[in-house]
C-alpha cells in the first residue's frame, strides 16, 4: 500500500447526550478507495465532517501528508486538498451549475468571467465523463445530476482527497456504476476516495480496504482480499441479517387504489404525471422504480391529498378521493409515509408522544371536548414504541435527535398502527442501515399478511425485487413498464428508469402501456 | 394649470420623497440578500437622523452628519448582527426590539434640537447641462447630491450583485450559508459585515430626512417609512433596480398628496396622508398574489446559521 495521505488518530466527538466518535483511528493513502460502513447512527458522517473541517473534533489529531493539521473552518480542510459531497447536498439551487462550482472559488477575478469557466466546466466533464450544462439551474436537475455537480466542483478545485457519504442512495443502478467507474478513475489520478455507503455489494466491487464503525468505534479494517458480506455484517451489527425473504404469496383480493390517466403540475408548474394510470390490489405490493424526479413524489402527495390533480381520476375501494382534504382521506384508510421523514411525516421539535397522535389526537380515545387525555396519550406511545422496537432515549425528547432507521420504525408505527386500507411508502429504506432495513421490510411485508395494498416507491431495485408482486417503472409522468416480478429483468428496469429510448421501444412493441 | 406645471413638480418631488425610502430599502435588501431580516430599519432611520443632524449642527458640514449617521446606523445594527449571528437569538424579536430602542434613543437624544435650523443643510444642486433637458432634467437631475448618489448606489448594486464574485457570494449566503460555509466562506464574517453595511445605509436613509429633505428635527420624523422600505424590499422581490421603482412609486404617492394638500382639493389631509401606507398594504397584497407565494425569497432568510446543528 501506498504512504498514508490522511490519518486521523484518536478522533472524539460528542454531541450532547451521545458520543459520535469515541477514539477512532482511519488511515487513507492516496490511489486507494477506501469505504466506511457502519449502522445508522454509527458516526460516519461525524467523522468525515471533521476531516472536512465542518465539525471540530473534542480530542484526537488529523494528519496530512504526515504533517499535523488543526482545521478550524471547512476552509482550512480545502486547503489541504479535502473535498467532501455531504449527504445532504450543498447546492444553492437558484443558482446556476456554473456559479455553484465557482462559488466560494479563490484567487480569482474580481468580476465573473462565464465563458473561461464554462469551458473549463465542459473540459473537465470530458475528462472524467461527466458531462453537465454549465447554464442549467441546480433545482432543474435529478439527484444524479446533482451529485454530479457536487464532483465537478471537488475536481474543480483540485480536491486530492475525495469524501463522498451515501452518494449512491438516489442513483439509479446504472448511475452508480458510472460513478465507481469515475471514483475508480480519480483513485488511479492520485486521489484518495472515501466512500461511506450501506451497499455491501457496492462495497465488494470497489472498495480496497474498509473501516467499520460501530457505536463511535473503529469494529475492524478489511483489506482487499478479506472483503466479503458476512465478516462486513459481522463487523457492523455484531449478527447475521435475513439477506432474502421468503416471499408468502398471499391471497390478491379486490382493487383497492386506482389511478385513472392522472395529470398534474409540480412545484415548479410544470406537468409531472402525464396520464398516470395504475391499479394496486388488496394484499399486493406494487412497486414502483424510478429515479426520483419523475413525478413519484407527486403521485403519493396526490393519493394522500396534499396536491391536487388537473385531470383524470383516483378511486379508493371504487370510491372517488380525487382532491379530497388529506384528513378524509386518513379517515378512509390510506396510510402514507412521505419521502421527507423529518419535514412532512414527523415534527422534529416535538416529542415522541406528540408525533404519535398527530393523525389522530382529534379521535374521542385521546382527546375530551377541549383536552388532550394524557394518559391514552402515553399509554398510546408506550405500547407502539415497544411493539414496533423503536430505540429511543426519551419519550419526551424532540425526534430529531433520533437517528435515521429509529425515525422510520416510528413513522411506520404510527401508520401502521392505524390499520389503513392502503398504504403508501416512498423510498422506505433510503438511508437505513441493513439491520433497520431488515426492519422495516419485515413491518411491510407483515402489514401486506394483513390484506392492506401496497403503494411501493423506490429507487433501490434490490428493495423493489425483494418486497414487490408487482414491478411498475415510472418514467417522465408515465408508468413506461409493468411486470410480474417473476418476470421482471433488473437490467431492463434499470434501462427503463433511464427512459434509455431503445428499452422503452420495445416495451411499446410487446408490451402495449399498461391502464 | 397646465399639466406640465402640475407633472413635473410632482414627479421631481417623488424623487426626493422616495430617496429615504431608498436607502433605507438597499441597506434591508442587502441585509436580507446575506439571510438575515432587520426590522429594525424605523429605528435605525431615527438613530440615523438625530446623529446626522446632531452631528452638522457640531461641526457645520452636512457631509460630517452623514459619517455620523453612517456609523450610528451601523452601530444599531451591529447590535442586532451579535444578537442574530452570534447568540442566534431570533431575528424579528431582535428587529423589532431594536425599532423600539432606536425610536426612545432618537427622542431623548434629540430633545434639545427640536426646532433648530441646520446651517448647512444638503442643497439643491442641478446637475450641469444634464439639467437643462426638458423634461427629463427638471425630474431628475435637479436635486441635492444625495440624490445623484443614490442613482449610482442603484446601478453599482446591481452590477455587485449580479455580475461580481463577492456579488455572488452574497446572494448564495442568504440562499444556502451551510453550502458557502462548506465551501471554506466565512459565513458568520460576511454577515457581519453586510447585516452592517446595511444599517449603514438605513442611517443614511434617516439622515436624508434630516439633513435635506426637511433639514430640521422631529421626533418620530421617520413616520413609518422604515417600515415602508421593509415592504418594499419584498415589492423589489430583492432586486435593487425595482427597489428604486417602488421607492420613487411611494414617493409619488406621498408627493401625490401634499401637492393635493397644497392645491386645495376637499379631501381630507389626513386621508392623503394615509395613502401611502395603504398603498404598501396594496402592493404588498398584489406582489404576494401575483407571484402565488412563490416570492424570489432568498432561501434562508430568517433562519439562524449553526454549523453544528443537527
Ligand atoms: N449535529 C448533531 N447534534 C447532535 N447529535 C448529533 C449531531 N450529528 C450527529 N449526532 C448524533 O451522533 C451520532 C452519530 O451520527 P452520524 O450522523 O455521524 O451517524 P452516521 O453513521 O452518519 O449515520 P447514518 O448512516 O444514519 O448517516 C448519532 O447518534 C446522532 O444522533
Ligand atoms: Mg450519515
Amino acid at each position: 500500500m501506498n504512504q498514508s495521505l490522511i490519518q486521523l488518530q484518536g478522533i472524539v466527538k460528542k454531541f450532547p447526550g451521545v458520543l459520535a466518535n469515541d477514539h477512532v483511528d482511519l488511515d487513507i493513502c492516496s490511489g486507494e478507495i477506501h469505504a466506511i460502513l457502519g449502522e445508522n447512527g454509527s458516526g460516519k458522517s461525524t467523522l468525515m465532517s471533521i476531516l472536512a473541517g465542518l465539525y471540530r473534533p473534542d480530542d484526537g489529531n488529523i494528519l496530512v501528508n504526515g504533517v499535523e493539521q488543526k482545521f478550524r473552518s471547512p476552509k482550512d480542510a480545502i486547503d489541504c486538498g479535502i473535498g467532501m459531497i455531504h449527504q445532504h447536498f450543498k447546492l444553492v439551487e437558484p443558482f446556476t451549475v456554473a456559479e455553484n462550482i465557482t462559488l466560494g472559488e479563490k484567487q480569482t477575478s474580481f468580476i465573473l468571467a462565464s465563458k473561461k469557466l464554462n469551458d473549463r466546466i465542459i473540459e473537465l466533464g470530458i475528462k472524467y465523463g461527466l458531462e453537465i450544462n454549465p447554464d442549467a439551474k441546480i433545482w432543474q436537475l435529478s439527484v444524479g445530476e446533482k451529485q454530479r455537480v457536487e464532483i465537478v466542483r471537488m475536481l474543480y478545485r483540485g480536491s486530492k482527497v475525495l469524501v463522498l457519504d451515501e452518494p449512491t442512495a438516489v442513483l439509479t443502478p446504472q448511475e452508480a456504476a458510472e460513478l465507481f467507474e469515475n471514483l475508480r478513475k480519480m483513485a488511479m489520478a492520485g486521489c484518495a476516495v472515501v466512500l461511506i455507503t450501506h451497499k455491501l455489494n457496492e462495497v465488494e466491487a470497489v472498495a480496497d480496504r474498509v473501516t467499520v464503525l460501530r457505536q463511535g468505534k473503529v469494529a475492524g479494517v478489511l483489506e482487499k482480499h478479506q472483503i466479503n458480506a458476512q465478516e462486513m455484517v459481522r463487523l457492523m451489527v455484531g449478527r447475521s441479517v435475513v439477506m432474502q425473504y421468503a416471499r408468502s404469496s398471499s391471497s390478491v383480493g379486490k382493487v383497492v387504489l386506482e389511478l385513472n390517466k392522472v395529470k398534474a403540475l409540480n412545484d415548479m408548474g410544470l406537468p409531472c404525471l402525464r396520464e398516470m394510470s395504475l391499479r394496486v390490489r388488496e394484499g399486493e405490493v406494487l412497486g414502483l422504480a424510478g429515479v426520483s424526479g419523475n413525478g413519484q413524489r407527486e403521485m403519493a402527495e396526490i393519493i394522500a391529498g396534499l396536491r391536487l390533480i388537473q385531470s383524470g381520476e383516483v378511486l379508493l375501494n371504487g370510491q372517488s378521493i380525487s382532491n379530497l382534504s388529506p384528513r378524509a382521506i386518513i379517515d378512509l384508510g390510506v396510510a402514507y409515509v412521505p419521502e421527507d421523514r423529518l419535514g412532512m411525516g414527523l415534527v422534529p421539535d416535538l416529542n415522541t408522544l406528540d408525533n404519535l397522535i398527530l393523525k389522530n389526537y382529534h379521535r374521542p380515545e385521546y382527546s375530551g371536548r377541549w383536552l388532550l387525555k394524557p394518559r391514552a396519550v402515553q399509554q398510546n406511545a408506550d405500547t407502539l414504541v415497544k411493539q414496533y422496537q423503536v430505540k429511543l432515549a426519551s419519550l419526551l425528547q424532540p425526534v430529531k435527535l433520533m437517528s435515521g432507521g429509529n425515525l422510520q420504525k416510528l413513522l411506520l408505527a404510527r401508520e401502521i398502527s392505524s390499520s389503513p386500507k392502503l398504504m403508501v411508502i416512498v423510498y422506505p429504506a433510503r438511508g437505513l442501515d441493513i439491520g433497520a432495513t431488515e426492519a422495516v421490510h419485515k413491518l411491510l411485508l407483515e402489514l401486506k399478511q394483513q390484506k392492506t395494498a401496497i403503494l411501493l416507491i423506490s429507487e433501490d431495485l434490490d428493495e423493489i425485487f425483494k418486497l414487490a408482486d408487482r414491478v411498475g417503472v415510472v418514467f417522465n409522468g408515465q408508468l413506461t413498464g409493468e411486470f410480474p416480478v417473476e418476470q421482471a429483468d433488473l437490467e431492463e428496469v434499470g434501462l427503463l428508469m433511464t427512459g434509455s429510448r431503445t428499452a422503452r421501444e420495445r416495451i411499446n412493441d410487446n408490451e402495449p402501456a399498461h391502464s | 394649470m397646465s399639466i406640465q406645471e402640475f407633472l413635473i413638480p410632482l414627479l421631481a418631488t417623488a424623487i426626493t420623497a422616495g430617496t429615504p425610502i431608498l436607502y433605507a430599502a438597499i441597506g434591508e435588501l442587502i441585509t436580507e440578500r446575506a439571510g438575515i431580516i432587520n426590522l429594525g430599519v424605523e429605528g435605525i432611520m431615527l438613530v440615523g437622523a438625530v446623529s446626522g443632524f446632531m452631528a452638522a449642527i457640531a461641526t457645520g458640514s452636512p457631509w460630517m452628519g452623514l459619517l455620523a449617521s453612517m456609523l450610528a446606523g451601523g452601530a444599531v445594527a451591529l447590535i442586532h448582527a451579535f444578537l442574530t449571528i452570534t447568540l442566534r437569538a431570533n431575528q424579528v424579536v431582535s428587529g423589532l426590539s431594536l425599532t423600539i430602542f432606536g425610536t426612545g434613543l432618537s427622542g431623548y437624544l434629540g430633545k434639545s434640537y427640536i426646532g433648530i435650523p441646520v446651517a448647512k443643510p444638503f442643497d439643491i444642486m442641478p446637475l450641469g447641462p444634464l439639467a437643462k433637458i426638458p423634461i427629463i432634467g427638471p425630474i431628475f437631475f435637479q436635486h441635492d447630491i444625495l440624490v445623484y448618489i443614490s442613482y449610482g448606489l442603484v446601478i453599482v448594486l446591481w452590477y455587485y450583485m449580479y455580475r461580481t464574485r463577492p456579488g455572488l457570494n452574497l446572494r448564495a449566503l442568504g440562499e444556502n450559508p451551510a453550502a458557502m460555509d462548506a465551501l471554506g466562506i466565512n459565513v458568520f464574517l460576511l454577515r457581519y459585515i453586510y447585516v452592517v453595511v446595511g444599517g449603514m445605509f438605513g442611517g443614511v436613509g434617516g439622515a436624508y430626512l434630516s439633513l435635506a429633505y426637511a433639514p430640521s428635527w422631529l421626533e418620530n420624523m421617520t413616520a413609518g417609512r422604515g417600515w415602508i422600505a421593509v415592504a418594499l424590499v419584498i415589492f423589489a422581490l430583492w432586486n435593487p433596480l425595482r427597489a428604486l421603482l417602488g421607492s420613487y412609486l411611494f414617493g409619488g404617492i406621498d408627493a401625490l398628496g401634499f401637492r393635493l394638500q397644497v392645491l386645495n382639493v376637499q379631501i381630507s389631509p389626513f386621508f392623503l396622508k394615509m395613502l401611502p401606507y395603504l398603498f404598501t398594504v396594496l402592493v404588498l397584497v398584489v406582489v404576494v398574489a401575483r407571484h402565488k407565494g412563490r416570492l424570489s425569497t432568498p432561501g434562508a432568510l430568517g433562519l439562524p446559521y449553526d454549523r453544528e446543528e443537527r
